[in-house]
């Protein structure tokens, strides 16, 4: 489903990823662990379009489609969903009202029929319901005002409305009580299905007992050092990242 | 100039055969004595303080003529509001002049009476003669001092105290556009609304023309408010992009009487609208609003002035504009508590958005603070659309364009959602839509 192939790209002037190789299958879920500055958010953000990030070099297919070259719109049309580490606040936007001019133009791109007020409602009472959210928050301003806590939840909540095809969790779990981080984690886990993948970046290991990854990749310095199964996770929470960085050898996945 | 000026004489002398013979002669030497007033201080030019970021030379180039087409079914087509039974009155004006046939009076509470002021210039009846040209001053004002001196028609409103208006009062100015083959034409309406003791109603103003027409409005408006009155009221100018609109508004408000004004500014190539509230007896309460949209070279500028004259007296007033191309926007706010106006409770927040680097904005906030025991805010904001939000919404799938309307609306939609009645408040978002989206189209 994924497959980024030599991705070297840069921010502000500074190469932030250094040739990274990532391939994941249908129904996978991976992880990306490292210590801070290691690229793990830059190489999100670089999945999800965002403007101030260039790549310099290498690919990224989705579905066998070329990414890089979609505007940040086309590739959640295609079916990639980030959830962001900073949710950005937007005064004015109604929660709902967005969310609806959302799905209504990604299902318009799929072919399927826009949603009616009320059945757009139904679904969106019984994702609320799933994450344990207050329904306050969908009349109010996208993001404004919420805790971290609520943020991190609305942007799974979204991810839940929207059904991407890949999920991209960007430090979800940074912030987040043990309770929240519960509920997010199941969430994802009642997402998960042969289809759909998730790209979890996260800076601990503790979020990986709740969803648990098929396979975890360590960066550092803007490069993968080693992937290996969800054991590998244990064993860096264990060690430290510091065991990584002696002298093993790079390995390639 | 001196032309320009010379062409304003010529249309007082013609303009006297278009009133009544029956005019109350104190009304005859006030027009009389506007005229003189114009003529000594002429068109305001950029030397003047109030007038620093606006140009009127093109106005005051045109040798404009006193318009004078017929009235006809088509003029109803242009008005950006079309909101059937939602008016329990609509007056509609042609060029300025009352056109009965457009025109259309829901059976009114006891007392209510609406009308043509040509018509009523003459009937000392209902008292409306000791209100007329007496609440806006024109003195230091040459396009009120013009209106006085050159207004044939306009609207009356006279609500009696304990009356309340139950559905909103539409006054429709429309500029046919239409020329004399070699000059464009002007107007110049008044609106007069008195509200009685007690009273309530809610009245709304709109202008329009042809898009594309060049012609020149200049209207004044006085509202007078008696004693817990309440008046909701609504501009909505939708001007030709090519026309001129000038349009003062004076507000007396009396003891507790509460006020709020909504004013919408989609059209005209160069806009003035002034407001000017005087909270004259104690406990009175003034809400100003205001959202403006301008592209291309075209300039909007919102002139308000809050008077604190008495004491409990509080005001809260919100202008945001919109601004593409290489558009100006002006936004001169005055507040001014006078020695007795204790307790006064004043705040106003002025916003920009710039959607191109080329748009500008010139904001000022004016405090004038007499009385020691005050709360007075303001705050002003120029800024353009949040990359960052932009962002977000794209990432959820929806397209540029969609995110920038999305967020633009946003930000109206902090003045428009402060309207109260609904179906204005909609008939205007959808007006808003339209412009807004044909401003984007040409700017993309």
């Amino acid at each position: 489903m994924l497959k980024v192939r030599n991705l070297h790209a840069r921010v502000a002037g500074r190469e932030i990823l250094r040739g990274i190789d990532l391939s994941m299958n249908h129904g996978e879920v991976h992880a990306i662990m490292g210590p801070n500055g290691s690229g793990k958010s830059t190489l999100a953000r670089v999945l999800s379009g965002h403007p101030e990030y260039e790549v310099t070099e290498g690919e990224v297919l989705f579905e066998g489609e070329n990414l890089l070259e979609m505007e940040p719109e086309e590739r959640a049309r295609a079916g990639v969903f980030m959830a962001f580490q900073y949710p950005v606040e937007i005064p004015g936007v109604n929660n709902a009202y967005f969310l609806k001019a959302a799905l209504n133009t990604m299902r318009k791109h799929r072919g399927e029929e826009e949603l009616d007020a009320m059945e757009f409602m139904t679904l969106v009472r019984d994702r609320m319901k799933q994450l344990d959210m207050d329904e306050a928050l969908l009349s109010r301003p996208v993001n404004e005002g919420f805790s971290g806590g609520e943020k991190k939840r609305n942007e799974i909540f979204q991810m839940a409305v929207l059904e991407p095809k890949l999920g991209v969790l960007d430090e979800t779990d940074s912030g987040l009580d043990i309770d929240a981080l519960r509920v997010v984690a199941h969430g994802v886990n009642t997402m998960r299905n042969a289809d759909r993948s998730f790209l979890v970046v996260t800076h601990y290991q503790r979020l990986l007992n709740y969803i648990v990854p098929d396979v975890v990749h360590v960066l550092t310095d803007g490069r993968i050092i080693r992937s290996g199964g969800k054991e590998l996770a244990l064993e860096l929470e264990d060690k430290g990242y510091g065991w990584l960085e002696e002298p093993v050898g790079t390995s390639e996945a | 100039m001196t032309n320009s000026l010379e062409n304003y004489k010529q249309a007082f002398a013609n303009s006297r055969n278009r009133r009544s013979p029956a005019e109350p002669a104190e009304l005859v030497r006030t027009r009389e004595e506007a005229l003189n007033r114009f003529l000594a201080v002429g068109f305001p030019t950029t030397r003047d303080e109030e007038w620093r970021f606006t140009s009127v030379a093109p106005i005051a180039g045109h040798a404009f003529t006193l318009a004078e087409a017929a009235a006809n079914a088509g003029h109803r087509d242009v008005a950006p509001l079309r909101l059937p039974g939602v008016f329990g009155a609509e007056l509609v004006f042609v060029d300025g002049r009352f056109a009965l046939a457009l025109s259309s009076i829901d059976e009114l509470p006891r007392g209510v009476r609406l009308g043509s002021l040509a018509d009523d210039a003459g009937s000392h009846a209902n008292g409306t003669e000791s209100h007329l040209a007496r609440v806006a001053p024109f003195d230091r004002r040459a396009f009120v001092a013009l209106n006085t001196a050159l207004f044939t028609d306009g609207a009356y409103i006279q609500i009696p105290a304990h009356t309340v208006m139950e559905k909103p009062i539409h006054v429709l100015f429309v500029s046919s556009g239409e020329t004399d083959g070699r000059r464009a034409a002007m107007s110049h309406p008044r609106v007069l609304a008195v509200l009685g003791d007690d009273s309530q109603a809610a009245i709304v103003e709109s202008y329009a023309g042809p898009e594309g027409a060049l012609y020149f409005t200049n209207v004044v408006t006085e509202i007078v408010l008696g004693e817990n009155a309440v008046l909701d009221h609504y501009k909505l100018q939708h001007e030709s992009t090519e026309a001129y609109h000038v349009g003062a508004m004076f507000l007396k408000a009396a003891r507790s009487a509460h006020c709020a004004s909504h004013s919408i500014s989609l059209g005209g190539s160069i806009v003035r609208n002034d407001v000017v509230a005087v909270l004259d007896g104690e406990g009175g309460e003034c809400t100003l609003n205001g959202l403006y949209l301008a592209d291309g070279h075209r300039l909007i500028d919102n002139h308000t002035t809050i008077d604190h004259a008495m004491p409990h007296c509080g005001s809260r007033e919100i202008y945001k504009g919109i601004l593409a191309d290489r558009a100006r926007g002006v936004f001169n706010g005055k507040i001014i508590v006078r020695p007795d106006a204790q307790k006064t409770d004043a705040k106003q927040t002025n916003r920009a958005l710039l959607l191109s680097e080329d748009a500008q904005v010139n904001s000022k906030p004016e405090l004038e603070i007499f009385a020691n025991d005050v709360k007075c805010t303001h705050g002003a904001a120029i800024g353009q659309l949040d990359e960052d939000a932009v962002f977000y919404l794209r990432s959820r799938g929806l397209s540029l364009a969609e995110a920038r309307h999305m967020l633009i609306h946003a930000f109206a939609g902090d003045v428009l959602n402060r309207m109260p009645l609904e179906a204005i408040r909609n008939g205007v978002e959808a007006v808003l839509r339209r412009q807004l989206a044909r401003a984007l189209a040409v700017a993309a």
